[in-house]
């Protein structure tokens, strides 16, 4: 097992850049190609590769089984819940020109909130379902 | 169109391999290959998509289950003959189909006139993003992507239902005799 | 010449027929479970490309707004398969476990199998 030390030190390497550039697509993606839902998939692909080279019980120390399967009704409850507050600020289910005074700049804040949701949604979904593959082989 | 034909070829080694981790890898190849047919197609979010999804978490899945289960497939007991003919008869009608559609790369087209151009126009507009695929995915059409969440998360939780109980050692008489 | 016209106009729409038949062959033909979900998985990308490749317009670039062009694919087909591609993803999963159980219950992943291991009862 310790003579994998090439993959070890390469996923070291790889992996916090990957995050972030999961990070930059999420954030980026108003600008450029990228979104929630590329994201969502990028990091919960890091998890997975750190689960492949680490062992399943070193990915669930840092990304807890309990927490991964929290994310997954909890982006669908950020991208509902954006919906519900732009009701309560008078407007229709999911406008969200009321955000900022600009209308156009509160559909751009909304935008952001949503894909955070999408973002939580989706990774933690693939995650759990990594997990509840792989812990069912052992 | 080298990509496309070169699409075609990996899928007669899927349909022709009985090995099913082969098959998984080539699937892998698949995707990638879709995902370069998908940046020529100008659709850069979507190729970013399925060079993850496709080639990635959908691979490692394959891969998951093949350990879970066997990775040699049996030669059917029956003559693939009925199936292949039905899938041919298919193939010729939709072949016949395509001479009414318009060409490749048309700007004419129905498709890309009715409402394509408003977003188009509009999208710096209404919400200040240049990136039309994310205004029309979060703002314009925010409710259908709910809904593809919401699909996303009902997949997950069957998922989480179907594989995280305690598995059910008592071997069941069907279980022993197929052994 | 014309006949070549008709083959570059059409070409794409071809190959798209031709993944999808071979999608539904592995899915009618073949018993394997897994090998059944990897030809679903040939069908919905053959869709994914049918509703891609209208939109493409020649000349055109990927619909990100900027001030140096001004011809654009259609952005809506991108939305609509982006969200497929997560979706199907999920589903597949959902398929893979529902494999994965079957495989626990009856000891095999073969159509045949199971059958002739039901009708012995």
């Amino acid at each position: 097992m310790r003579l994998d030390v090439i993959f070890r030190v390469t996923a070291k390497i790889i992996i916090p850049f990957a995050l972030v550039f999961a990070l930059y697509v999420q954030f980026h993606g108003d600008f450029g190609p990228g979104g929630g839902f590329q994201a969502g998939v990028v990091a919960a692909a890091m998890v997975i590769f750190y689960a492949i080279i680490f062992g399943l019980e070193a990915a669930q120390k840092v990304f807890p089984p309990r927490l991964v399967e929290l994310m997954v009704p909890a982006g669908i409850a950020i991208f509902a819940g954006v919906g519900v507050i732009s009701m309560l600020l008078g407007e229709n289910y999911l406008n969200y020109s009321p955000f900022a005074a600009n209308p156009a700049l509160g559909q751009e804040y909304g935008i952001i909130l949503v894909e955070i949701g999408v973002l939580v949604t989706v990774s933690g979904t693939m995650v759990a379902i990594f997990y509840s593959f792989v812990g069912r082989g052992r | 169109m080298a990509l496309l034909t070169l699409l075609a070829t990996i899928t007669i080694g899927i349909i022709r391999l009985r090995n099913l981790f082969a098959v998984v890898v080539l699937g892998g190849i698949y995707s990638f290959l879709m995902a370069s047919v998908m940046i020529v197609l100008d659709a850069v979010d979507v190729a970013m998509t399925e060079a993850s999804v496709g080639a990635g978490i959908s691979t490692v899945l394959m891969l998951a289950t093949l350990y879970l289960t066997k990775t040699q497939e049996t030669v059917p007991a029956h003559t693939p003959l009925l199936p292949l003919f039905v899938a041919v008869a298919t193939g010729l009608v939709l072949v016949f189909g395509t001479f009414a559609l318009p060409p490749f790369g048309a700007a004419d087209t129905p498709v890309n006139l009715n409402v394509a151009p408003y977003y188009l126009e509009n999208s710096i507009r209404d919400t200040l993003v240049p990136n039309v695929v994310t205004s029309v995915l979060a703002s314009y059409r925010g409710f259908d992507t709910l809904g593809e969440v919401a699909v996303v998360f009902t997949a997950g939780i069957a998922v989480l239902m179907l594989l995280k109980g305690k598995r059910n050692m008592k071997p069941g008489p069907k279980r022993r005799r197929v052994r | 010449m014309d006949l070549l016209q008709t083959i570059v106009a059409h070409y794409n729409h071809w190959i798209i027929i031709f993944l999808m038949v071979s999608g539904l062959y592995i899915v009618v033909a073949r018993g394997n479970m897994i090998k059944k979900l990897v030809g679903l998985g040939l069908f919905q990308t053959s869709v994914y490309l049918l509703y891609l490749s209208p939109g493409k317009i020649l000349g055109g670039t990927p619909p990100i707004l900027s001030p140096q062009f001004s011809v654009y694919s259609n952005p809506l087909p991108h939305v609509l398969i982006l969200t497929a591609i997560v979706v199907g993803v999920a589903t597949l999963a959902l398929g893979l476990a529902l494999v994965v159980r079957i495989n626990e219950a009856f000891g095999t992943i073969e159509e045949d199998e199971i059958f002739a291991g039901e009708e012995d009862e």
